[in-house]
C-alpha cells in the first residue's frame, strides 16, 4: 500500500514548529541587536550598568517622609521612602474611592429626580476630563488658594484648612497628598459610580418584585437579594479600577508627592541610571498591582461560591 | 397645575427622606451654584482665555500659515459629514453599501495628506513639530496613537488566543508587563530609554517618540478589548469556514476578524476617549499639548495664579470632546444592537 505522504511545506504540523523557530530566532535576534545598541549606547555616555549606586548618598531631600529619612541616606530608602508613600495613597485612595463609587452609583438609580441628577453631572463631569487636569486643578486652584497658616480656615472648630494642608485634631495632610487623594478619590468614583450602576442594573428586575411580593424591606432587598448578585458583576471591573487607581498615583509626579515614581525619576535625574531604574519602576508596579489583583480574586472566589 | 405638582410630588417628595434629601440637595446645589457665578462674574479674570485662545488651539504655529489648518479642519469636516449621513442617517441610504469602501479609503488617504498640510515639505513650506502645541498636538496624538496601536493590538490579541505556545506566551508577557506600569512610566521609557537602544545616528523626533509610547501602551489595552471580541465569535463559525476549505489566516482575516471587531467597537470608542484623555500626561515629558500649553500660559508673569480660569477653559474642552465622542458610541452601540 503507497502510503502518500504530503510534502513537508504543505504539512500543518511542520510550519507550526518552523513558525515559532523562526519567531524565536527573529525576536533573539532583535534582543541582540538592541542589547548591542544600549550597551555601545551606555558606554559612550560613560554609564555602568549596574544597582551599586542604591548604596550610595542620596543628596536630595523628600517633602513627606513616613519613615525616618535624611539626605545623608541612600538611594535605596528613598525608595522605601517613595514607595511607602504609594502605598499611603493606594490604600486610602480604594477605601475612599469605593465609599464615593457606591454612594453615586446608588445615587443614580434613586428614585429622587435632583439626587439623580446631581450624581449623573458628577459622573460626566468627572469621567470626561483627564486626571491629570483634575489633579493640577486640585492642586493650585484649590488648595494654594487657601490662606497661608496665619489666617486658616477653620471648619467646626476641629478641621482647619491652609496652605499648609488640611490639620485636624488627629492628623496632618499635605497640600499635596490631600490634593492627590481628592483628585484620585472623584476620578476613580466616577467610574465605579457606573460600575455600580451596572451592576445592580444587571440584576433582573423579577427578582425585585418577587422580593417586594414576599414583603421585605428595601434595605433587605438590597442587603439579601441584589448586592449578592450584584457585587458577581461589579467585581472584575472593580479590580480594574482599583489597579488604574494604584498606577495613576504616579501622577503625583505634577503635583510634587514624592511617591515611588517621584523618587525613582529623581533618582534617574541624579544617576543617569536609566535602565536600572526602569527596571525598579516596573517591577514595583507590577509587584502592587499582582496583589491587589491576588486579593481582589480571592474576594470574587468567595462572591462566586455563594451561588447555589 | 396638578401634572406638574404630581410629577414634584413623585419625583421630589415621595417619602420623607426622599423629601429631605430634595431638601438638603437643594439648598447646597444653589449654595454651590451662587458662588461659582459670584467668583465667574467678578473676581475671575477671563482675560486669560481671551488673549491665548490661538495659543490653546494650535500653540505657537506661525499665524501665516493658519490657512493650512482651516484646510485640514474642513476635510474632517466633509468626511466626518458624509460618514455621519451615510451611517447614522435615519433612512439606510441604499447607495451606503457603493460608499462604504470608498469612504475608508478616503480617511485612509487623509491621513497622510492632513499630516502634509500640517507638517510641511513637498510645496508647502516645512512647519518643525515643535511648534506643533495645544489641541492641535492632543487631537493628532490621539488620533495618530490609536490609528498606529489598532493592527498592533490586532496582532497581540490574536497571538494571545493562538495555539502556538511561543506566541501565546510572547502576547502574555508583553500584554501584562504594559498594563502593570503607569502610563507615564512607558512615556519616560519611550522618552529616555529608546535613543539608547536605538543607533547612535538615528535622532527621534520628541513627537515620534511620544507617539511611540502612546502606541506601545494602547494596543495592550486594545488586545485586551479585541480579545473579548474574538471570544465572543462562536465556534461554529470556524468549524464551518474549516469545513469550506479555508486555511487558518483566510479564517481569520474574513470570518473572525469582522465579527469580533464589530462586537468590540464601543470598547474601542472607549479605549479613544481614555487615549485622549491620557495625552494629557505627554505635558509631563516635555511635549506642549493643550495641557502643557496651559501650564507654559500660567507661568507667564502677567498670567500667574489664574489657576481655576485656565484649568477650567481646557476642562471645559476636554469635556466638549470626550463627552460627543461618549454620546455617539452610545448611539453607535445602539444601532449596532440593533
Amino acid at each position: 500500500m503507497t502510503n502518500t505522504k504530503p510534502p513537508f511545506w504543505r504539512d500543518d504540523r511542520f510550519w507550526r514548529i518552523t513558525g515559532q523557530l523562526i519567531a524565536v530566532f527573529l525576536a533573539l535576534a532583535i534582543v541582540a541587536m538592541l542589547w548591542g545598541n544600549l550597551n555601545r549606547n551606555l558606554q559612550q555616555l560613560g554609564i555602568q550598568f549596574g544597582f551599586g549606586f542604591l548604596n550610595q548618598q542620596a543628596s536630595f531631600d523628600i517633602g513627606e517622609t513616613p519613615i525616618a529619612y535624611q539626605p545623608t541616606d541612600s538611594y535605596s530608602r528613598a525608595l522605601w521612602v517613595g514607595l511607602i508613600n504609594s502605598l499611603r495613597i493606594a490604600i486610602l485612595g480604594i477605601i475612599f474611592t469605593t465609599i464615593i463609587g457606591v454612594i453615586a452609583g446608588i445615587g443614580r438609580l434613586s428614585d429622587n429626580w435632583l439626587v439623580r441628577n446631581i450624581m449623573a453631572v458628577y459622573v460626566e463631569v468627572f469621567r470626561n476630563t483627564p486626571l491629570l487636569l483634575q489633579l493640577l486643578f486640585w492642586y493650585f486652584a484649590v488648595f494654594l488658594s487657601f490662606p497661608k497658616i496665619d489666617n486658616k480656615i477653620t471648619l467646626g472648630g476641629f478641621v482647619s484648612l491652609s496652605q499648609n494642608g488640611i490639620e485636624t485634631l488627629w492628623f496632618n495632610l499635605s497640600p499635596e497628598f490631600a490634593a492627590l487623594l481628592l483628585g484620585l478619590t472623584f476620578y476613580t468614583g466616577a467610574f465605579i459610580a457606573e460600575i455600580v450602576r451596572g451592576g445592580i442594573g444587571s440584576v433582573p428586575k423579577g427578582q425585585w418584585e418577587a422580593a417586594r411580593s414576599l414583603g421585605l424591606k428595601p434595605s433587605s432587598i438590597m442587603r439579601l437579594i441584589i448586592l449578592p448578585q450584584a457585587l458577581r458583576v461589579i467585581i472584575p471591573p472593580l479590580t480594574s479600577q482599583y489597579l488604574n487607581l494604584t498606577k495613576n498615583s504616579s501622577l503625583a509626579i505634577a503635583i510634587g508627592y514624592p511617591d515611588i515614581y517621584f523618587v525613582a525619576s529623581t533618582t534617574f535625574n541624579q544617576t543617569g541610571k536609566a535602565v536600572e531604574v526602569m527596571l525598579v519602576l516596573i517591577l514595583t508596579y507590577l509587584t502592587l498591582s499582582l496583589t491587589i489583583s491576588l486579593i481582589m480574586n480571592l474576594f470574587n472566589r468567595r462572591v462566586q461560591i455563594r451561588e447555589r | 397645575m396638578t401634572k406638574q405638582l404630581t410629577w414634584l410630588h413623585k419625583n421630589l417628595f415621595s417619602n420623607w427622606y426622599n423629601s429631605l434629601l430634595t431638601v438638603i440637595s437643594l439648598v447646597l446645589l444653589l449654595w454651590v451654584a451662587y458662588g461659582a457665578i459670584i467668583w465667574a462674574t467678578t473676581q475671575a479674570q477671563w482675560a486669560v482665555v481671551q488673549a491665548n485662545l490661538h495659543l490653546f488651539l494650535v500653540g505657537r504655529y506661525p499665524q501665516s500659515q493658519y490657512w493650512r489648518i482651516w484646510f485640514v479642519l474642513a476635510i474632517i469636516a466633509i468626511l466626518g459629514t458624509i460618514t455621519a449621513t451615510t451611517f447614522f442617517g435615519k433612512q439606510k441610504l441604499a447607495i451606503a453599501k457603493f460608499i462604504a469602501p470608498w469612504l475608508s479609503l478616503a480617511w485612509l488617504l487623509s491621513f497622510p495628506v492632513i499630516l502634509w498640510l500640517i507638517g510641511g515639505g513637498f510645496g508647502l513650506s516645512s512647519v518643525p513639530s515643535t511648534l506643533w502645541n495645544g489641541l492641535l498636538l492632543t487631537l493628532l496624538m490621539a488620533a495618530v496613537s490609536i490609528v498606529l496601536s489598532f493592527p498592533i493590538g490586532v496582532l497581540l490579541a490574536l497571538g494571545r488566543t493562538s495555539n502556538l505556545p511561543v506566541v501565546r506566551w510572547f502576547s502574555i508577557l508583553y500584554i501584562e508587563i504594559v498594563r502593570g506600569v503607569p502610563l507615564i512610566g512607558i512615556l519616560f521609557l519611550a522618552q529616555v530609554m529608546l535613543p539608547l537602544f536605538l543607533f547612535a545616528d538615528v535622532r527621534l523626533d520628541r513627537v515620534v517618540r511620544a507617539i511611540a509610547g502612546l502606541v506601545l501602551f494602547s494596543a495592550a489595552y486594545m488586545a485586551e478589548n479585541v480579545r473579548g471580541g474574538l471570544q465572543a465569535v462562536s465556534r461554529g463559525q470556524v468549524e464551518a469556514a474549516k469545513a469550506l476549505g479555508l486555511n487558518t489566516p483566510l479564517v481569520v482575516i474574513f470570518i473572525v476578524l469582522p465579527q469580533a471587531l464589530r462586537a468590540v467597537i464601543p470598547a474601542i470608542v472607549g479605549q479613544f476617549i481614555g487615549l485622549f484623555k491620557d495625552t494629557s500626561l505627554l505635558s509631563l515629558v516635555g511635549l506642549v499639548e493643550l495641557t502643557g500649553i496651559a501650564r507654559s500660559i500660567l507661568a507667564q508673569p502677567q498670567f500667574i495664579g489664574r489657576y481655576a480660569e485656565v484649568y477650567l477653559f481646557i476642562g471645559l474642552i476636554y469635556w466638549i470632546f470626550c463627552y460627543s465622542m461618549s454620546l455617539a458610541s452610545q448611539r453607535l452601540e445602539k444601532q449596532l444592537s440593533q
